[in-house]
């Protein structure tokens, strides 16, 4: 059932909203990239929050207005409108009293979405039968998704992918060096409207599929995840949409299958696996590689102190220290030196001398700086350059 | 609102020049900024001529940068007016390039030294124009101008501070602008670094462009720069650098202080 569901093979209706969700998805990765980038990505839980009071009060007003109140278009429009008010407040609170960005935004949110439940409430207590499911809002589900809704997400998502296309550009100024794209013309309070302004079409579109209490992890998961692969900012959007729409696609097809379970949680457990794999895996930025230079480093510092040491005669106890040294035959079980160690010592020894010998001298300063105690001396100077240090050496003693 | 009134009688002195002659660079008349309740810089009035170099220097928190800031219309001004070749800012902004401090942005952003320079482009390529080979070679050349030619697809979070530094002056250099505004290019750069910088910025002055930079090393002043600026708060004296730059002028700008200023700064002549 999940393979069909994943290969699209559950009719129509399905494969129609596992593609909308997909196209919200990859919408949702790149504009969350921006956001992050700009290091404002807790606002978009604000944005999202602050749409609850909205949706209830559309669907109060459409209900009264003898319409029906799950009409998707109204629902967005209410959402779009609580939640920019919420912005506003945001904005004003940061401007007009001292407030820091994140109390203003824990303040709005807790209000709004405070609000939005109370009228929940308000509604369930009103006429039974018609306001069933408003509460998917929350969590978001696919099951009771008209291919109308699926068409109108997946216009949207593609109304945001083009205007993000269009200021990528300032976008990624402003994210960079603010004060200097103000300089070059940029008028950075309006792109970043256009960014919240892009980031709460996002969340709007997305209430009905993921549900607005999850929607900022799409934002935010995706942007996370392809950092850690990339080092380029533009790679890093591209990847981030994929991963946002590959968690959306998975999310959406799962749940197709299984209509009890909510969308939300689904798409954001995907995303967190895609996560989660990165943070282990990616390259550069990853755990495992993070723990194997640690490693590496560990062993240099030791091996190099141990060779230190055995150069002035000491016998190494340090059981670290000393496996390392025994498994390069350098050193045996008592902590003495073999031949080989000694050979070694004597090396590591004169290299000191000569790094000495150079930090003393002030005209060397550039290469003296690169002393960090692990860096041999034959990488950072040439062999005639050494010889010349080596004639201010005293004469080094024979190892006997 | 009476002291608005006298700054606004101030402003009209600067504005000099018989017709034939070229309007300053910059231009700065009556200038008040305040962060909260205490102004930074006050009633300032300053006068840039094309093709000078200019060091502004005074003592810690005495409001360099922020001069520089209310100039590039990055802090609002309380009062005042500010003029670029005799124009507003926002008609004069094809002309000016700005070089921030270096620590001043995030450097763990995910972008390659030639990303860094091609936002210098920003404003000539609008939102819809393609980046071309030949904005490609402008950028590299810069690069070239700075030293960092080798670095072009390095990542900008591998650099040293110095290099860091040469990146943004590249980055200004691509615009080609007429009035360079540099905060502190100096600060915590190495040796060959500063004098990469000093070097490009001196050909800058040769094409007649006009530089003028935020300064903190009194020793170099003279070495560096033709043209001075002592503020404290209020502008304490401004002209060549002959003039200006005497331990009188240095005991007015930063008071007590001025025994550490020589310290760290080497002999100054009077």
């Amino acid at each position: 059932m999940i393979w069909q569901a994943l290969t699209l093979q559950l009719g129509y209706n399905a494969t129609l909203v596992a593609l909308g969700a997909t196209l919200l998805g990859i919408a949702a990765g790149v504009t969350g990239s921006f956001l992050f980038l700009r290091k404002r990505a807790l606002v978009s839980d604000a944005v999202s929050h602050a749409t609850l009071p909205g949706i209830g009060l559309a669907f109060i007003v459409m209900v009264a207005l003898g319409g029906d109140g799950r009409f998707l278009p109204g629902l967005l429009l209410g959402a779009a409108l609580s939640s920019g008010l919420g912005l506003l407040l945001i904005a004003w609170m940061m401007r007009r009293t001292r407030l820091s960005e994140d109390a203003a935004i824990g303040a709005v949110l807790s209000v709004f979405f405070g609000a939005g439940i109370v009228l929940l409430t308000v509604i369930q207590s009103m006429n039974a039968g018609r306001q069933a499911g408003l509460d998917t809002v929350l969590l978001g589900s696919t099951a009771g998704m008209l291919q109308s809704d699926a068409l109108v997400i997946a216009a949207g998502g593609a109304v945001v992918l083009l205007l993000v296309l269009l200021l990528r550009r300032p976008m990624l100024a402003v994210g960079f060096d603010p004060d200097y794209a103000a300089v070059s013309g940029t008028n950075v309070g309006r792109i970043d409207l256009a960014m919240m302004g892009l980031v709460m079409a996002v969340t709007v579109l997305g209430i009905t599929t993921v549900g607005l209490i999850l929607i900022v992890a799409l934002l935010i998961i995706p942007p996370v995840t392809a950092r850690l692969w990339t080092d380029h900012a533009l790679r890093m959007v591209v990847l981030a949409g994929v991963v946002g729409g590959l968690s959306a696609y998975v999310g959406a097809a799962v749940s197709a299958t299984a209509p009890a379970l909510p969308t939300g949680p689904i798409i954001v457990l995907a995303s967190f696996v895609l996560f989660a794999l990165s943070m282990i895996l990616a390259p550069a930025r990853g755990g495992l590689a993070l723990i194997r230079r640690q490693m590496r480093f560990r062993r240099r510092v030791h091996r190099r102190q141990g060779l230190l040491a055995l150069a002035v005669g000491q016998t190494i106890h340090e059981p670290f220290t000393l496996a390392l040294l025994r498994r390069e035959g350098l050193a045996r079980a008592d902590g003495v030196p073999t031949d080989a160690g000694r050979a070694a010592a004597a090396k590591a020894l004169l290299d000191e001398a000569r790094w000495a010998a150079l930090r003393a001298d002030p005209a060397h300063g550039l290469s003296a700086s690169r002393y960090d105690a692990l860096t041999r001396i034959e990488t950072v100077l040439t062999p005639d350059q050494i010889a010349e240090l080596d004639r201010q050496l005293p004469r080094p003693k024979e190892v006997s | 609102m009476v002291a608005m009134k006298d700054t606004n009688v101030v402003q009209a002195a600067p504005r000099m020049g018989a017709a034939h002659a070229l309007p300053p660079a910059l231009s700065v008349a009556g200038l008040t900024v305040a962060y909260g309740e205490k102004p930074a810089v006050f009633s300032v009035d300053m006068t840039v001529a094309q093709g000078t170099m200019t060091a502004i220097v005074g003592p810690n928190g005495a409001g360099k940068s922020t001069l520089l800031k209310a100039v590039l219309g990055l802090v609002k001004p309380l009062s005042g007016e500010v003029r670029l070749f005799g124009l507003a800012l926002s008609r004069a902004r094809d002309r000016i390039a700005y070089v921030p401090q270096r620590a001043s942005v995030d450097w763990d952003f995910p972008a390659r030294v030639i990303d860094v320079v091609l936002m210098g482009l920003h404003r000539e390529l609008g939102l819809l124009r393609r980046v071309r080979p030949e904005h490609l070679d402008r950028a590299r050349a810069c690069l070239a101008r700075v030293g960092m030619q080798d670095f072009a697809t390095r990542q900008i979070g591998q650099l040293s501070g110095g290099q860091q530094q040469r990146v943004f002056l590249a980055r200004a250099l691509v615009q080609q602008a007429d009035l360079y505004l540099l905060d502190e290019p100096f600060a915590g750069v190495d040796a060959a670094t500063e004098k990469a910088i000093i070097a490009v910025l001196k050909e800058l002055q040769a094409e007649g462009r006009t530089i003028v930079a935020v300064h903190h090393d009194l020793s170099t002043v003279r070495a560096y720069f033709d043209h001075l600026f002592l503020i404290n708060t209020r502008a304490i004296a401004a002209g060549p650098v002959a003039d200006v730059f005497t331990s009188e002028n240095l005991q007015r700008a930063y008071g007590g202080r001025l025994g550490e200023a020589q310290l760290a700064g080497g002999a100054v002549t009077g």
